[in-house]
């Protein structure tokens, strides 16, 4: 029998309390969890809480800011608020898809309000858990009802968690072309492409306006273009609206995709989220529908849904819906919210010219159009990572690896700053 | 294309809850009664919403120092804490030693689910046994997050309107290793019935025994007794035991909160250094389901569990809530003892909570539905807060009539 020489000896006693450890985690149920992938977006939040630097800037949040830099409650949203609490309505559980009057509002917002899809109840609509939880309800019916093929096509890039939702109902991801790089706009001839090839009866997914992570959006007539072979395609269009009302300003030209679409044939689905263009994130008021071919069908596919939701958290919160059906439902608060969304919008598109401007008057040669081309919170600078990280270094501005900075980010008294950064990590 | 792709879609089993109170929502009776519901009502048999929590809402909205943020995906931390102290105790030497830790989830049923989901696709377990009968969703959550093998252990004895212990303990004993096993902490639905403290022991010991992984459903903390400390005796049994488990907390009862989704998932552990990677697993379980949680509901709860004097004046609305269930079961009982109802009726005291296992079988519930416009579940479930110092006469004498004519 070998005798275990000096060195096996002396790893061993260095590495007793490791040893002793897995011994012990061995006995626990938990010993085999792994550590999960770290967050991309939280890890650049945290950098930028440990930088000491007073001119540093966080270009990686996801929600709106002030001109201030501060978060933004809605002056319709505090009001609305207020006249909830005097109302003193009760809290018992809504409805397995819940409130009906949010549903009915939401779902008008989005098609408009002469639809004939609501007007004849073909919408299944339901609340969702924000955006997040649309996607989730729709995913968990499609991997379970749609006829065609358990996967989905998403435009590349897409919101990163697009693919773990799909994923974790086990359908796969296939992608098609949309970012151009070259130009830092829209590849509508790899999209077309790209689309024309996708299987027949498959399932695409489309971002409604405001792309997120690019900021990138399809024309009007590129949309027309789009909507045909996806037709042709027979495709399943599941529209993601995030953004309605906060990408120009206007509702009904956020929504242009989504009322195109059906009024060219399409019967799609649609997952909406009211997290941006009412600042409502935390209380999390979304909304999923399907369009069905007549009111049976909706009932049936009604019938389903709720069978799905009933084992995930049995029926929504109500805070965020009642919110938003006070102010949808009440001509004065609603006059004041869609004056609130455009002050959001309108500030983010200032911030955009700013930029531009300020890397010309940089003395930057670079081709900047694309930051006032794109739309919405998020602009894909076109940077590379290694200017990223220049960017990150020596100026204490933090974004994403990828080049993408949140415009609500910016504000008057940095976007100067954040001009001469640029300029100087791109030269 | 000329045919729907969702044309093959049946329509849904309904569910018998939402069925029986569409039924009490369409009768025009005027003295229809509701014994299905799942909330607490008052003695005017209205929904109650906490004073504490009115007034706490209105001070939350005129607080201008608040926004809407985004949560952590994990949930308010001040909320989580304070509730799984709730439960645990304070002092628990499991909190003192850095071994519990706790996110806040959609209600008890997004608790129940994240946990599933945690169970079988990170440790890969399959096999769950729920109670004989349970609440209806267990099985549903379970399955729908994976589970195959689906097993019950025995519970409601029909002859004694009681707990069936041996069975109970025999399946228990039978079990594969690592099965999970979903147990009610207190004010078991839908039967109202709990094992006693030495039944927990026992219980606790086949646990042991058997090396089965515990999962407490805690959806009526204070709601059952009164009293916070006794309605959470059996979770800290199990964890003063040393075992590692799961409990999920509802605040939809004890703090009417139904609406508003607000709940606690809480993890006891042998060893400190998972509960890191244990959270990075939920996080991505959490940010593929919903991103995070909504924050209204766990500010609310935050707030009273964190302030003496709001915590005092939530203990005096349980206790009212509580106090008046328990004023029904008493009254129910005496009543039917007097109207010379046939069998035994000491069950409805014995047993504990919103909801009692009453013994009427499907046949003379439907009667109670049909004649007098008492709806109650086939089960014979009854919510005991549909029960009112104006109501409890009638139902008294109709379920009286219902068992003297109805063959069960």
């Amino acid at each position: 029998m070998a005798v275990a020489g000096p060195r096996t000896l002396n790893l061993v006693r260095q590495n007793q309390a490791s040893i002793q450890h897995v011994c012990s985690r061995a006995s626990s149920w938990w010993s085999g969890v792994e550590m999960g992938p770290p967050d991309a977006i939280l890890g650049v939040t945290e950098a930028f809480k440990r930088d000491t630097n007073p001119k540093k800037m966080n270009l990686g949040v996801g929600a709106y800011r002030d001109d201030n830099g501060k978060p933004f409650v809605l002056p319709s949203v505090r009001k609305a608020e207020e006249l909830i609490v005097s109302q003193k309505l009760d809290k018992e559980y809504l409805p397995i898809s819940g409130s009906a009057e949010f549903c009915k509002h939401a779902i008008t917002l989005a098609l408009g309000s002469d639809s004939p899809v609501v007007a004849d109840g073909l919408n299944v609509t339901v609340q969702g858990i924000s955006g997040t939880g649309a996607l989730r309800i729709g995913s968990t019916f499609l991997s379970k009802f749609f006829p065609g093929p358990k996967n989905v096509w998403l435009p590349a890039p897409t919101w990163g968690n697009h693919v773990p939702i799909f994923k974790h109902v086990n359908m796969d991801v296939n992608q098609y072309r949309y970012y151009d790089p070259k130009t830092c706009g829209f590849d509508f001839n790899g999209a077309i492409e790209d689309i024309s090839k996708i299987p027949k009866g498959s399932l695409i997914m489309l971002h409604a306006c405001a792309h997120n992570p690019t900021g990138v959006d399809p024309k009007a007539e590129q949309w027309d273009e789009m909507s045909k072979v996806i037709k042709e395609r027979e495709l399943l269009p599941f529209f993601d609206m995030a953004y309605q009302g906060f990408a120009s300003g206007d509702v009904a030209k956020d929504a242009y995709a989504v009322r195109k679409f059906l009024a060219d044939g399409h019967k799609i689905c649609l997952s909406q989220s009211f997290s941006k263009n009412m600042g409502l994130y935390g209380e999390r008021a979304g909304a999923f529908s399907i369009v069905c071919s007549d009111k049976d069908e909706a009932a049936r596919v009604m019938s389903q849904v709720k069978i799905l939701i009933r084992p995930l958290y049995s029926n929504p919160p109500l805070h965020g819906a009642r919110i938003v059906s006070t102010i949808l439902s009440n001509p004065e608060l609603n006059s004041i919210w869609l004056k609130d969304v455009k002050g959001m919008a309108d500030r983010i598109i200032n911030m955009r010219t700013k930029l531009k401007e300020n890397l010309a008057k940089e003395g930057s040669i670079r081709d900047w159009s694309h930051i006032t081309d794109q739309i919405g919170m998020f602009c894909f600078t076109g940077m590379t990572p290694d200017q990223v990280e220049k960017l990150t270094k020596e100026f204490s501005v933090y974004l994403t690896k990828d080049g993408r900075i949140s415009v609500a980010g910016i504000a008057s008294s940095n976007v100067e700053y954040l001009a001469h950064a640029m300029h100087h990590a791109t030269k | 294309m000329a045919t729907s792709r969702f044309a093959d879609i049946q329509q849904a089993p309904p569910i018998e809850v939402f069925h029986v109170m569409k039924a009490f929502a369409d009768s025009t009776h005027e003295k229809k009664v509701n014994l299905s519901v799942g909330a607490y009502r008052t003695d005017e048999a209205k929904p109650w919403v906490l004073p504490v929590v009115r007034k706490v809402e209105a001070e939350l909205a005129a607080d201008m120092t608040l926004n809407h943020e985004y949560l952590p995906i994990l949930g308010l931390e001040s909320f989580s804490t304070a509730a799984a102290k709730m439960l645990l105790g304070a002092s628990h030497p499991a909190i003192a030693e850095g071994r519990m830790t706790a996110v806040q989830v959609l209600s008890g049923t997004g608790g129940l689910r994240i946990a599933a989901e945690f169970l079988h696709r990170i440790l890969k377990y399959n096999t769950f046994y729920f109670s004989t009968p349970t609440w209806g969703n267990h099985r549903l959550i379970f399955t729908q997050a994976g589970f195959t093998d689906v097993r019950q252990y025995r519970y409601w004895d029909g002859k004694t309107k009681g707990l069936d212990f041996d069975g109970m303990i025999e399946d228990l004993q039978n079990a594969p290793e690592n099965s999970v096993v979903i147990l009610h902490s207190c004010a078991h639905n839908p039967t109202g019935v709990d094992p006693t403290q030495d039944q927990w022991k026992k219980i606790a010991d086949v646990v042991e025994e058997r090396k089965l992984f515990p999962l407490f459903d805690s959806a009526y903390q204070g709601f059952a007794s009164g009293d916070l400390d006794k309605d959470a005796w059996a979770v800290r049994l199990f964890a003063e035991r040393g075992f590692e488990m799961i409990a999920t907390q509802s605040f939809s009862k004890n703090f009417g909160l139904y609406n508003e989704r607000v709940g606690n998932l809480m993890i006891v552990v042998k060893d400190p250094s998972v509960i890191v990677p244990m959270r990075s697993q939920i996080t991505l379980l959490v940010r593929g389901s919903y991103s995070n949680p909504p924050s209204h509901g766990a500010r609310i709860v935050s707030r009273v569990l964190n302030d003496e004097a709001l915590f005092g004046e939530w203990k005096e609305c349980i206790k009212i809530m509580s106090g008046r269930i328990i004023e029904m079961r008493k009254g129910l009982q005496e009543r039917l003892e007097k109207l010379g109802t046939p069998g035994t009726w000491n069950h409805i005291t014995a047993q504990i909570g919103m909801f009692s296992f009453t013994g009427l079988s499907a046949e003379q519930s439907k009667y109670l539905a049909e004649k007098y416009h008492i709806y109650l579940l086939s089960s014979g479930r009854i919510n005991m807060c549909g029960l009112t110092t104006g109501n409890i006469d009638y139902v008294a004498e109709a379920i009286n009539d219902a068992v003297c004519n109805i063959k069960a």
